[in-house]
């Protein structure tokens, strides 16, 4: 059976690129931390070494709009185009093309059918920041296939914390059910708290830096019951318009498991945003 | 009126680099060029009867009002990113980087401590 040897969950902040290698004295006073930072944590997933990469993230309406948004779907496709022309625009976000892995792709799709999770799907999609980014930080070579899946955080109404944990626990079992030898690595990104377009954007800190550090300690603890008790659509919302975010996280955490300590946990203060970097790796393959 | 439809406006202009500088450069001809011909095609073959803007939301689109669109539920991604294509670069020539995101949230400040409206459609 394969592997799952590494289960990542981190933000993607789309200006990591272009912050941290533009001209050294027009940086930004944090980026040669940020990049420290980032470096180490690509590091967790180099010593895993994966073969496959299942990557979790959410199309913000660039092949998915109002009129057919999924809420979740798997991409099944040879490879995958990245990044949009607006997110080139706005991020300096290069373009990209990744390998598919369709074995795997079809048989989670079959195993998520199989657990009642009546997943949409692609033949022909084509990824936007939430998967790139975290390719650009800890797998800039892009030397792996993938299988993307998308989570809906963007377009209300929204799954429950309650099911994003759930699909993470459902996609634990396939990856450990797949027939393969091959070692896999599950990697989603989100945010912590976040607001866009609203009145506490892009201030000194995220918008709920309180929010922010009780999910890392939530994280840091793979404290499941808590996260549930505690994270509502509401909550999430009163900590900032684009915190929905963080579900991916609690995603992340039903792919690790319950109780599961993370193994490796980071983050980074930025203006307008906390960063946080978290590896679990499986009980008794520490690595 | 329909909250669907200016997110299709923000969305298909957002997306195109010749209507984003058309939107730029004339909002009025663009907002009735779009509604014309490009938001009710579905295809090339097909065309979409159901949806249309209302008076008001026809005017907050060519004004660029971004207040207004927070105001009606207008989905906070598209707004940003279309505004920030639109005036990032002249207001950090102007005022420095950020000058326009600051701008756009000191804007909205009335909506501090409240329940946003809701972008769900």
């Amino acid at each position: 059976m394969a592997k799952l040897v590494a289960t990542l969950a981190t933000t993607h902040h789309p200006f990591y690129l272009k912050a941290t290698t533009m001209p050294v004295e027009q940086q930004m006073p944090q980026a040669a931390e940020w990049k420290r930072k980032i470096e180490a944590y690509r590091e967790t997933l180099t010593k895993a070494k994966p073969d496959i990469l299942v990557m979790i993230g959410a199309d913000h309406f660039h092949q998915f709009f109002l009129d057919n948004y999924p809420q979740f779907l798997i991409g099944k496709a040879p490879r995958y185009d990245a990044t949009f022309y607006n997110e080139e625009r706005e991020f300096d976000i290069p373009k990209y093309v990744l390998e598919g892995h369709e074995d795997l792709s079809n048989f989670m799709h079959q195993g998520l059918l199989d657990r009642d999770f009546d997943f949409a799907f692609s033949n022909e999609l084509k990824i936007d920041h939430s998967i790139i980014c975290p390719i650009i930080t800890v797998r800039p070579d892009n030397d792996l296939p993938i299988v993307p899946i998308y989570a809906n955080i963007f377009a209300p109404p929204l799954p429950s914390p309650k099911r994003f944990y759930q699909l993470g626990r459902a996609i634990r079992e396939i990856i450990d059910e797949y027939p393969s030898d091959k070692r896999i690595a599950a990697i989603g990104s989100g945010h912590l708290s976040l607001e866009l377009g609203g009145p506490r954007m892009f201030k000194e800190t995220g918008p709920d830096p309180e929010f922010d550090h009780q999910a890392i300690e939530w994280l840091r603890n793979g404290d499941i019951e808590s996260i549930l008790e505690n994270v509502t659509h509401e909550s999430l919302a009163a900590s900032g318009n684009a915190t929905a975010g963080f579900m991916e996280f609690i995603l992340m955490l039903g792919i690790a498991g319950p109780d599961e300590k993370a193994d490796y946990v980071d983050s980074l203060d930025l203006f307008h945003t906390m960063e946080a970097y978290f590896t679990w790796y499986p009980e008794g393959e520490k690595v | 009126m329909s909250k669907y439809y200016v997110n299709k406006f923000l969305y298909q202009i957002d997306r195109d680099p010749e209507l984003l500088a058309r939107y730029k450069e004339n909002p009025a001809a663009m907002v009735a060029s779009w509604e014309q011909s490009i938001g009710p095609r579905l295809s090339d073959s097909e065309m979409s009867t159901v949806h249309s803007l209302s008076d008001h939301e026809r005017e907050i689109l060519i004004n660029h009002d971004y207040v207004a669109l927070f105001e009606m539920g207008a989905h906070f991604f598209l707004c940003l990113t279309i505004y920030i294509a639109i005036y990032d670069e002249d207001y950090m020539a102007k005022k420095g980087p950020l000058a326009f995101q600051h701008e756009y949230a000191s804007k909205l400040e009335h909506w501090l401590g409240k329940e946003y409206p809701s972008i769900q459609t």
